[in-house]
């Protein structure tokens, strides 16, 4: 492994280029590349990729597999074969944007959980305090490395499953289909990035990296695992009797659907699926009338992000409020020596 | 250089820095003593606005530290305690980052580094991994970092804490001769007082968030015994009450202290003959006899001893 890491070295930290050697970069650039040489060169981050890269390959790979048995004659979504390379599984495995949600957590909160914390027990943080930089470039930079370093992996996996499914397939993708990966990939980055936000503001609040990352963890884990367990037992004992007014099971449906909708998990699939099955007309529940008289056909990319914006806006509003409140702790807190 | 004006810190109901008045002249290598906790480091915080004073105001360079801080950091290197480096970084490539997040060219910032770490002995370990880097030479290496960016003064905090005893004279040297050279203001904070009482040219005495007393070694110490300006030890293998008193009843002699084989006269004129008459006549070995010019550490407990008895009294 020696090797390919010298290698990387010199690819993301360069002695002297050509550009900078003339001139002088700007302190915040310079940061924000020398964060992301540290993620790239870290063992941390390689065995993340490799980790994701064969999971993710591997659902591809079930997702071929059951390609020929899953496009019917008759199905609505036939005319976006090619995305069906993102959703497709056999039962085996789970798809890539299961994965994704499963894995994109453990990737944000993996760059993120020492973020600020190595450094100040480093003894890295008030000498970096002492160079006349503002002082929110630390936690800027850190951000814009880690999301850079998370935005060309999502893509590069995302275009990767593509060009492979285009070769084992033979079917080229639409421009819709093409617009729409891309925007489930801007979902991903944005998902990964409050975990990542997250696990940041941990950082800044323990003064051990393994205790903001048994934090971050815990938070994931009540998310994915014990939030839904709440909730279930919250809708079940509000639950209306079976003979009660339609309109007050809507309500109830809406309820325990917006409950769920407080987790970031839930706002990423729901994305996701609307984005990457265009059949998807409406994520609650509708009603006869509604649905009478509609044709079964997909819908335009606009109109699956009409019905995605609450969602989209939601997971973007998570992500701001944890970066807001690490920002606001990370200032006002007094950087000593370790 | 420096000029601090009724600075106060207080955390709480805890005041780290009170009422500071200081002034650091161009050129000058001051050293700023006090034990733990008496509220250097905060100080030095303060100098280089990392956190804001409660009232008072510090310049440094003619700028206002607390409201234009980056401008200050321009001008000011601050070597933190127990510096820190970034492990899988080479020494070399920590400066080059350094240099950079001061807006040098690579050209530049690499020219300077390697000029500076052949300055404080570490050409050698240029390419080593920083990680691999012993305590003092990562205090060296501390050095040029602070140095690259070309500072008008630089602030070191506790620099000698952890080095061994010759690493700490190369090392308080290799300042000494910078600030000579390069016209560096240098302050430093310790609370080993006879390692930088070699090399400072003032020093203040910090004892509990005060600056109990500004100046140089002399003039410190003439300010403190005024009234006992000599100090004689004496070697003596008795510890009668009788040599004692008789001792003390020597004209010129304010206090006798027998310690275990050692007493501490203190008088306001060199009483040595007398001293020495006294103990042969009293039938008394006398070991030696030696007039001590008072040191630092002398300096210090008195402070600390009077600052102590003065607290012990209010409690």
């Amino acid at each position: 492994m020696e090797l390919p890491l010298a290698l990387l070295r010199k690819l993301s930290f360069p002695r002297v280029s050509k550009r900078s050697a003339s001139m002088a970069a700007d302190p915040f650039r310079v940061m924000v590349r020398k964060e992301i040489a540290d993620h790239v060169r870290s063992w941390r981050f390689i065995i993340l990729v490799i980790l994701i890269a064969m999971t993710c390959l591997g659902s591809l790979y079930t997702a071929v597999g059951q390609m020929a048995k899953a496009t019917k004659a008759d199905d609505p979504e036939g005319a976006f074969f090619f995305l069906k390379l993102f959703t497709l599984t056999d039962g085996s495995l789970p798809s890539f944007t299961v994965f994704i949600s499963f894995l994109g957590p453990l990737l944000g909160i993996s760059l993120g959980f020492d973020a600020i914390n190595s450094e100040q027990n480093r003894g890295t943080l008030s000498r970096l305090m002492a160079q006349p930089i503002p002082r929110d470039y630390v936690i800027n930079a850190k951000f814009t490395a880690a999301l850079i370093v998370i935005a060309v992996m999502l893509f590069a996996l995302g275009f990767l499953v593509m060009g492979l499914g285009l070769i084992r397939v033979g079917v080229l993708p639409t421009a819709e289909e093409f617009m729409r990966v891309i925007c489930f990939l801007l979902v991903s980055v944005c998902y990964v990035a409050f975990w990542l936000n997250l696990s940041i503001f941990f950082s800044i609040r323990f003064r051990q990296p393994a205790t903001s990352a048994l934090a971050s963890m815990a938070a994931w884990l009540f998310f994915t695992v014990f939030y839904q367990l709440i909730v279930n037992v919250i809708a079940r004992v509000a639950a209306p009797s079976a003979t009660s007014n339609p309109l007050q099971i809507l309500k109830y449906e809406a309820f325990v659907a917006n409950l769920l909708r407080l987790v970031p998990s839930q706002l990423f699939s729901e994305a996701t699926t609307t984005l990457l099955m265009p059949s998807v007309r409406s994520l609650g529940p509708l009603s006869i009338e509604q649905v009478y008289g509609s044709i079964p056909a997909p819908l335009p990319l606009d109109q699956s992000l009409l019905i995605v914006w609450p969602q989209l806006t939601g997971l973007i509003a998570a992500t701001v409020v944890c970066f807001a409140l690490s920002y606001a702790s990370f200032m006002r807190r007094e950087v000593r020596s370790r | 250089m420096i000029e601090i004006s009724a600075l106060t810190k207080r955390y709480g109901n805890y005041t780290a820095v009170d009422n500071l008045n200081l002034s650091i002249a161009r050129g000058e290598i001051f050293g700023l003593l006090g034990p733990n906790g008496a509220g250097k480091s905060t100080t030095i915080l303060m100098m280089l606005g990392l956190t804001e004073p409660t009232s008072g105001s510090v310049t440094v360079c003619g700028i206002d530290a607390t409201r234009n801080p980056i401008e200050v950091k321009r001008k000011v290197g601050y070597l933190p305690e127990d510096v820190g480096f970034y492990e899988d970084l080479t020494g070399l490539e920590n400066l080059l980052y350094t240099a950079q997040l001061n807006g040098m060219t690579m050209k530049a910032a690499e020219d300077r580094a390697r000029h500076l770490l052949a300055r404080v002995g570490l050409a050698g370990e240029a390419d080593k991994k920083a990680g691999k880097y012993s305590r003092g030479m990562r205090q060296r290496l501390g050095l040029a970092d602070v140095l690259i960016k070309s500072p008008e003064v630089i602030i070191l905090d506790e620099p000698t804490l952890g080095i061994d005893p010759q690493g700490v004279r190369e090392f308080l040297t290799l300042i000494a001769k910078l600030s000579h050279d390069e016209g560096l203001t240098v302050l430093l904070s310790s609370h080993h007082l006879h390692q930088i009482q070699e090399v400072c040219d003032r020093v203040g005495l910090f004892v509990k968030g005060k600056l109990l007393a500004v100046g140089t070694i002399g003039q410190l110490s003439q300010e403190l015994f005024s009234n006992e300006p000599f100090l004689i030890e004496a070697g003596i293998d008795n510890s009668s009450e009788v040599l004692k008193e008789k001792l003390a009843g020597i004209p010129g002699v304010l206090s006798v202290v027998p310690e275990l084989g050692v007493w501490r006269i203190g008088c306001s004129r060199n009483a040595a003959p007398d001293i020495a008459r006294t103990v042969v006549e009293s039938g008394a070995t006398l070991n030696f006899l030696k007039q001590n010019q008072y040191g630092l550490d002398d300096i210090y407990y008195h402070y600390f001893e009077k600052n102590g008895t003065a607290l012990s009294a209010a409690s």
